[in-house]
């Protein structure tokens, strides 16, 4: 049988609380699926564009940038930037051919950890209906 | 002067070639730009290859003794297997191979036919342009047959390549085209032998906002708007009037050029020093100015209706680099 595709996500998790969301998950020992490499971030105000097409160029699946609630930003409103800064990026992606639902903006506060599963878990399965990215076969 | 004599100084002057791939021939018009100085190149050098100025034969380069050439500067980007055949072998040819003004560099504005691959291109220009007659709809093929013999063309590619995708390249001249001021730097450069490490960008490490008159203070826009929906451009930062200005993610060397004319920067320059991807710094940082007041109370639909202001994102942000962004062409659907 073949085996069933796994997709591979880079995600971005702020400082003060997604990973810590991420974290409490983990300790929680709420189950969720290990398709996902998290990067710590102080802030996702601090995830560049560039960060995101990057792991899309070398070959990630789906990429989760995920933040404090609006309001909660440690410093501010670098989740609102954020905000904006992916919804552009989804249009030039869309624009580019490449499904602009790899890339994904999430509120996950500290406490939140069952929500951090839930996100992952459903991020894989829409990402397994997808399939492969398709930016591994361009030039 | 004796003829040994004649001939060691003859010896001494620059051996230059000019070559043009996939280009508009703005970059060609660039070096006779700079006046009246090309005399004093044609004093220092001798050109030994110039198809658009000169008439040379492609087998005149191929009996060329390899490195012969000592600078080669090439404009244009690489989208057909003729342009891929003489990038080699001027490569081969050359001490020194230049890329050349944007499209060379960065696949400028020809590299935005990587929205397309071949067979759209070929339906746009041959068949479905309304000022296109072309009944038995006839689009080029790389070998014809016809009563006389066999026919051949270069094969069309599906993707544009800048030319470093295609051979080794020691330097790079941005712009679209590079100024008269850039062009003689480089060759000010070369002449004296004070090159910079091979790989280098000729150009500053500032962004072309270093070199611009307008006024900066803070930025914040609340909605986007076209050049002409402008009246009256007010001497400050363009950004902050609400205009698309790439001004901060392009390198400068240009001396703001378009901000003099009071039109915006749309990038020729290429990337800024130590980024990556010119169009994704331009998108962070409009997106981190655009609707930035009371951004606290906006809404996800009023967030997204403000970010569809920008109606044509690869045109805005990759205007002249698309072949050599990280996402460098569509993804077909198969
Ligand atoms: S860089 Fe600009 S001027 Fe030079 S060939 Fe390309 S389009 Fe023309
Ligand atoms: S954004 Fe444009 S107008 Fe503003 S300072 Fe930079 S180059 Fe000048
Ligand atoms: S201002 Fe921008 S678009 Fe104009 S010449 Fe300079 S780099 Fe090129
Ligand atoms: S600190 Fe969490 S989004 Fe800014």
């Amino acid at each position: 049988m073949a085996k069933e595709f796994e997709p591979n996500i880079i995600g971005f998790l702020c400082n003060w609380c997604s990973y810590a969301g991420a974290d409490l998950a983990g300790t929680s020992r709420i189950k969720y699926p290990p398709n996902i490499k998290s990067i710590r971030v102080m802030c996702s105000g601090r995830v560049d564009t560039v960060f995101i097409l990057e792991a899309l160029r070398k070959g990630a699946d789906g990429v989760l940038i995920a933040g404090c609630h609006p309001g909660d930003c440690h410093y501010q409103s670098g989740n609102y930037k954020t905000n904006r800064r992916i919804r552009l990026l989804k249009k030039f992606l869309n624009d580019m051919g490449v499904e602009p639902e790899r890339v994904r903006f999430e509120y996950v506060s500290a406490s939140e950890g069952q929500k951090f599963a839930q996100v992952v878990t459903d991020f894989v399965n829409q990402l397994k209906k997808l399939g492969p990215t398709p930016l591994k076969e361009i030039a | 002067m004796t003829k040994e004599k004649k001939k060691s100084e003859a010896k001494k002057k620059l051996q230059l070639a000019f070559y043009w791939a996939a280009s508009c021939g703005g970059c060609e018009i660039a070096v006779l730009d700079i006046d009246e100085k090309i005399l004093d190149v044609i004093g220092i050098a001798d050109i030994l290859f110039w198809p658009v100025a000169m008439d040379f034969k492609y087998k005149d380069v191929e009996a060329m003794k390899d490195k012969q050439i000592d600078v080669c500067f090439f404009n244009g980007s690489i989208r057909t297997e003729e342009q891929e055949h003489i990038a080699k072998l001027l490569r081969k040819k050359s001490k020194f191979m230049v890329a050349f003004g944007a499209c060379a560099v960065n696949g400028g504005i020809p590299g935005l036919a990587n929205v397309a691959n071949r067979e759209e291109v070929f339906r746009v220009a041959y068949l479905d342009n309304p000022s296109t007659d072309n009944p038995k709809k006839i689009v080029p093929k790389t070998s014809v047959k016809v009563k006389e013999g066999t026919l051949t063309l270069p094969e069309f590619y599906d993707t544009v390549k800048t030319l470093d995708q295609t051979v080794d390249v020691d330097y790079y001249l941005p712009g679209c085209p590079p100024t008269p001021d850039q062009i003689m730097t480089a060759v000010g450069a070369i002449v004296e032998n004070k090159l910079p490490p091979k790989g280098s960008i000729i150009g500053p490490m500032k962004s072309v906002c270093d070199e611009c008159r307008f006024e900066k203070t803070e930025k914040k826009i609340k909605e986007i708007k076209r050049v002409y929906e402008v009246d009256k451009i007010e001497e400050k930062c363009l950004l902050e009037q609400g205009i698309i200005c790439l001004g901060p993610a392009t390198r400068g060397g240009c001396s703001a050029r378009c901000l003099d004319a009071n039109m915006p920067c749309t990038g020729c320059g290429g990337p800024t020093p130590n980024s990556l991807d010119q169009g994704a710094k331009m998108i962070s940082a409009l997106a981190s100015i655009l609707g930035i007041e009371g951004e606290e109370k906006m809404s996800d639909e009023e967030v997204q209706k403000l970010i569809d202001q920008v109606v044509d994102p690869i045109g805005t942000f990759y205007k002249y680099g698309l072949p050599s962004a990280l996402i460098n062409r569509r993804v077909m659907k198969k």
